[in-house]
Parts: structure tokens; C-alpha cells; sequence
């Protein structure tokens, strides 16, 4: 089971001290803690972006989840689909709104505006709207309420001054109301909005993102603004998926994961003996560079062999290899790794990281570790993610998955491509930072021999070794030994 | 001029007292006697006093006229104050190029 992780906690938001601004919960995983709560209670809110970004979905969690888990009943004010539509859509997210409906926690009520039969003549208001929502407000005793789009609504109108100041009276009446409101709408070119006054009149501004790049996609919300609180400034990946929209912050909003002193072995005897002489520490992100055919996922195979052996759970992601092409590979290296896929103690995750964009992994790589519980995850490749999206991407998905893994004291192993020419140590994602141990392996020469040598560049909070060692792959696996001088002619 | 046989069935919705509501009812009743004599019927909708009443003809703007026979239905928004604008959706005169907008 995934635990949410708390909330931070915001001690004042106003300079003067006032007290926190009251907040209503969404639901939506990942978004009350970007936000601190959730959305502003009793104001209006607008959620704004391009066709097909998720808008009417975020609306909909917003006010089903608030019926459902929050006790806060909604009206659901829809100008474009029917409120058959809306179920039919939602209730492939496992909401059944005909029975909040039925139960009297939400109303919905569908606003047809024709322009094509509507003649406007003189000065007119929209009392009639105002009125409408008062119904569906009263019908259920909603202190939610979603009006679904903003554009439909205001499209079947010309006169743009009764309009806009219609838009103005509306934000304010909802406030009045005092229901937390949200209200989605189209974003406009070269502004939020289609009319430029809805993100000055709402009190927090969510915008939705929908963008491809080089053939995968990913969506990004960022809050825009958000009166009389704090709330995270950056774009924060999310997705819709079976169960919804999940917000993933970027977390390590602080490096205040628990911390083990406890060392794991890294199923090298001689790596171990490098390492202080114990191995790995739990929970440490640790990563394996070098160029190809360097014997990285043959230190991988052995990680997982020892944590398997100790009667601990390892989820493998492989991004290369197929699970029996990757078993039988290492079984030549005398690593029968068959035994603990068997046992279940393995699982060997394999696919191709281009199907998806870099979020939907990560959301994989969540939902494994939630189901599976393993005590150490390797990811090998993670060079391949960064064929995938931009390298800052990449980066940033890669932050996220070791805080997420250090945050639950998962040790996490990670091999990396280098490309040759570059110098080893420039790892292209730039992630040096974010590992504990870091280890080289790299082609040297002795004396007219070409050789693997081993070594590490850093290993945080232990004393390690400094030398290079020879890295040989023999039949009963990896051996590390101290590089003999070479004698000056091939043997 | 128009020389429609049918009976014109119009209904008025309005919210409470508010001049727009009170401009407009005057506003139809001229146009409906100057065009209409004898053969039309208007209903005044008090939407503030029966608020369930809009979602029957989807009303959002007050006031709106609409025009419930002869069909097709027709809505008019405003309190009828352009005559011209209010004949060519009450489509008492025809939609041409110099009419209307």
C-alpha cells in the first residue's frame, strides 16, 4: 500500500501572522501536498489549459472525492457534456456518480446555451445562471461546486461589457456563497484565459499541460498563483490513469529520509572489502557507469543474487534485456538468478523505455514498489530514460525516484551507459549529486593488454578504497583483484 | 407586414422586479400590439419566485423572451429595446442585410 506522506506543515503564510488560510482537500494524490491542503475553502478557483489536459477530470476527483472522503456534498454545473456523458467518462476512473447522485451527495445539472437561437436585444444579466446554481447548490447542500467550461458558458453571449462584468459578479456571488469553486477553462493565446480577467478574479490559478516531446507525453500542472499561501512555484508532472489524476511533487521537498547505518552486501566478496569492507549502506542510491560491455549489469546480477540469498526482495526493471535473455546471461556467469523469480523473491520487470513517457515509469516503478515491497530496486539501464526525454527530464524523474525509494529505505542500484569519447566521469544526466556510491568501471591499459578496471569515485559516509582494480568476469562471476603491473608484452 | 395566421404563444422570463424585467414586458407588449394584435398570449415567468422553472428552457439571461409557438422555438436575450433586433428574432421580419446586426 502507498502511504501518503504528510503534509507539510505551513506554519504562517501572511507576513502580519494571520492564520492559515483555510483549505479544502482535494484528493488528488500528490496535489493537496504541492499545495499545502489543497484548494483555497469557499473561493473560487480557476483550472485552466488546452483541449484534452484534464481539466473536467481534475474537477470531477475534486468534487467525488470530496463527497466521498471529505463529507463536503458538490454541484457539478456542466455547459458541455450531458450529465450521462460525465458518468459514462468517470466511470472508467471507478467513480460511480449516478450513485453519488442518487445518494444525494451530488447534483449535476447540464446548461444548454444555443447560440444559434439566441437574439440578443438590449441590456440583459445573467440572473438566470446565478439562479440555476442556487438550486443545484441548495438540492444537495453543496459547499463544492464545478462549472465545466467557463468558455461554454460565456460563448453563447456577444456582448462582451454585460459579459465580462457577469464574469466578475459570478467569482464574486461564489465567494459569497462561500463554496469552494472550481472553474475550468480554455486557455487563451498568449494568456491564461480566453477573456484575460478569470486568473485575476479567482483566487488560486492551476494551469494544466499537456505537451509532447520527441513522441512522448507528458502532463504538467503548475499552480499559478494561489492568494494568502505559499505553494510550490514548479511544474509538477502528473497523470490520469485507472484510478484517477495523481500529482507527482517533487518530492525531497526535504532530505529528511530516515537514515540506516545498516550495510548491505554488494554479492562481491573484494567490492565489499572495498567498500570499508561491508558493502553498500541500506537504503543508498548507488550507480554502476561505464562503456559498453563493461560488466555493469554483471554487478547488477550480483546485488540482486545477494539480496535474493538473504531472503530479501529485489524488483529488477531491465530496459535492455528481456527476463529470460537476462537469466540466461548470468547464468553463464555461474548467477542462477531462476531460483528467486521462482521463490518470488525476484521480479525481472522488462520494457522498452521509449513505450512511455518518463512520468508513466515512474508511476510504474511507485505502483511496483507498492505492490511488491522490495527492499532494493535496480535500474539498468537508466541511460535509456534519457533517450526518452530531455536530460534536465530525465534528471529530475531520477531525483524523484531515489527520494522516493530513500524515503521507504530501499537500497537503489542504477548502471549507466556512458557513451565512449566522452570522459567516464561526465555522466550525462548529471546525477552525481543525487548518489551515494558511485562506482567506475572503464577499459585500462597495462602494458599492451587492454583491461577492466574498477574504482570508486565516491562513496558517501564510508572510508573506501582508492585503488583500481582489475574487474574480471569469470565463470563464477565477477572478481576484483589488484591490477599487476603488465610485463610489457601480451600473455 | 406580417400576415402570419397562427397564434403567438410567448412566455417572459424574468427575475423579481428589476427594471430590465419591468422595460422589457412593456417593451413586448408595444411590439406585440403593433404586430400582433389579438392573436398573441404572454406568460411572465418570475424566475426569483420559482427558480426550478429555468431549466426548462435552459434560461441563463434575464430577460429572455422566448418564443414557444410558432415553432421553431426561438429565445431572445435583452429587454427588447432594439424594436428591429426583437422582429428579426421573433422573425416578424425577415433577417435580411439591413436588419438586425
Amino acid at each position: 500500500m502507498m502511504r501518503e506522506p504528510a503534509l507539510p506543515k505551513l506554519k504562517r503564510t501572511a507576513r502580519n501572522g494571520e492564520r492559515e488560510l483555510p483549505k479544502a482537500r482535494t484528493g488528488v494524490e500528490g496535489f493537496d501536498q504541492v499545495t499545502g491542503g489543497g484548494l483555497p475553502k469557499g473561493r473560487p478557483t480557476l483550472v485552466c489549459g488546452g483541449p484534452g489536459c484534464g481539466k473536467t477530470l481534475f474537477a470531477m476527483e475534486f468534487l467525488v472525492r470530496g463527497a466521498m472522503q471529505f463529507g463536503e456534498p458538490g454541484a457539478f454545473i456542466t455547459f458541455e457534456e450531458t450529465g450521462e456523458e460525465l458518468a459514462q467518462n468517470v466511470r472508467s476512473l471507478g467513480f460511480d456518480l449516478d450513485g453519488l447522485v442518487k445518494d444525494g451527495k451530488i447534483a449535476v445539472d447540464h446548461i444548454h446555451i444555443e447560440p444559434s437561437e439566441i437574439q440578443e436585444t438590449g441590456e440583459y444579466d445573467l440572473e438566470g445562471l446565478f439562479l440555476r446554481l442556487s438550486v443545484a447548490i441548495d438540492s444537495v447542500g453543496a459547499k463544492r461546486i464545478v462549472l465545466d467550461t467557463i468558455e461554454s458558458l460565456f460563448g453563447g453571449f456577444e456582448n462582451q461589457a454585460i459579459l465580462r462584468s457577469e464574469l466578475r459578479r459570478l467569482f464574486r456571488w461564489l465567494k459569497e456563497r462561500g463554496v469552494t469553486a472550481v472553474i475550468t477553462g480554455e486557455r487563451g493565446e498568449g494568456s491564461l484565459t480566453r477573456q484575460g480577467l478569470e486568473e485575476y478574479v479567482s483566487d488560486c490559478v492551476i494551469l494544466l499541460d499537456h505537451r509532447v516531446t520527441e513522441q512522448s507525453s507528458t502532463r504538467r500542472l503548475r499552480v499559478v498563483k494561489y492568494r494568502g499561501s505559499v505553494h510550490g512555484t514548479n511544474e509538477y508532472p502528473f497523470l490520469i490513469d485507472e484510478k484517477g489524476f495523481s500529482v507527482l511533487p517533487v518530492s525531497g521537498l526535504g532530505l529528511d529520509h530516515p537514515v540506516s547505518s545498516e550495510r548491505v552486501p554488494s554479492g562481491v566478496p573484494q567490492l565489499d572489502e572495498m567498500l570499508g569492507g561491508e558493502g553498500y549502506f541500506r537504503g543508498s542510491s548507488i550507480l554502476v557507469s561505464g562503456t559498453a560491455g563493461t560488466g555493469k549489469t554483471s554487478l547488477a546480477a550480483h546485488f540482486a543474487h545477494q539480496t535474493c540469498r538473504r531472503g530479501e526482495r529485489c524488483l529488477y526493471l531491465a530496459f535492455e534485456e528481456s527476463p529470460a535473455q537476462l537469466m540466461r546471461n548470468m547464468g553463464t556467469i555461474g548467477l542462477d538468478l531462476a531460483p528467486h523469480v521462482k521463490k518470488g523473491m525476484l521480479r525481472i520487470h522488462a520494457s522498452r523505455p521509449t513505450l512511455y513517457g518518463l512520468e508513466m515509469h515512474l508511476v510504474q516503478v511507485h505502483k511496483m514498489v507498492s505492490e511488491f515491497e522490495p527492499r532494493a530496486v535496480i535500474v539498468d539501464p537508466i541511460s535509456n530514460f534519457v533517450s526518452t526525454g530531455t536530460s534536465r527530464d530525465a534528471q529530475a524523474m531520477l531525483l524523484r525516484l531515489v527520494d522516493f525509494l530513500k524515503e521507504r529505505q530501499i537500497t537503489a542500484f542504477f548502471t549507466h551507459l556512458t557513451s565512449g569519447g566522452t570522459a567516464l566521469e561526465a555522466t550525462e544526466v548529471g546525477i552525481s549529486s543525487i548518489i551515494d556510491t558511485w562506482l567506475l568501471v572503464r577499459d585500462i591499459e597495462v602494458g599492451q593488454e587492454r583491461r577492466r578496471g574498477l574504482y570508486i569515485l565516491k562513496s558517501r559516509g564510508m572510508k573506501h578504497s582508492n585503488q583500481v582494480r582489475e574487474f574480471r568476469i569469470t565463470a563464477n562471476g565477477v572478481r576484483l583483484d589488484p591490477v599487476k603491473r603488465g610485463k610489457g608484452r601480451a600473455r | 407586414m406580417s400576415t402570419t395566421p397562427e397564434r403567438w404563444d410567448l412566455r417572459l422570463y424574468t427575475a423579481g422586479q428589476s427594471p430590465k424585467s419591468l422595460a422589457a414586458l412593456a417593451n413586448l407588449k408595444r411590439i406585440c400590439d403593433e404586430h400582433l394584435a389579438g392573436r398573441y398570449s404572454i406568460e411572465v415567468v418570475d424566475l426569483m419566485k420559482n427558480p426550478r422553472l429555468a431549466k426548462d428552457d435552459e434560461i441563463v439571461a434575464i430577460p429572455t423572451l422566448v418564443r414557444k409557438l410558432p415553432a421553431p422555438l426561438r429565445k431572445i436575450i435583452g429587454d427588447l429595446s432594439n424594436e428591429e433586433r426583437a422582429l428579426v428574432g421573433l422573425q416578424l421580419r425577415p433577417h435580411n442585410t439591413g436588419a438586425g446586426k
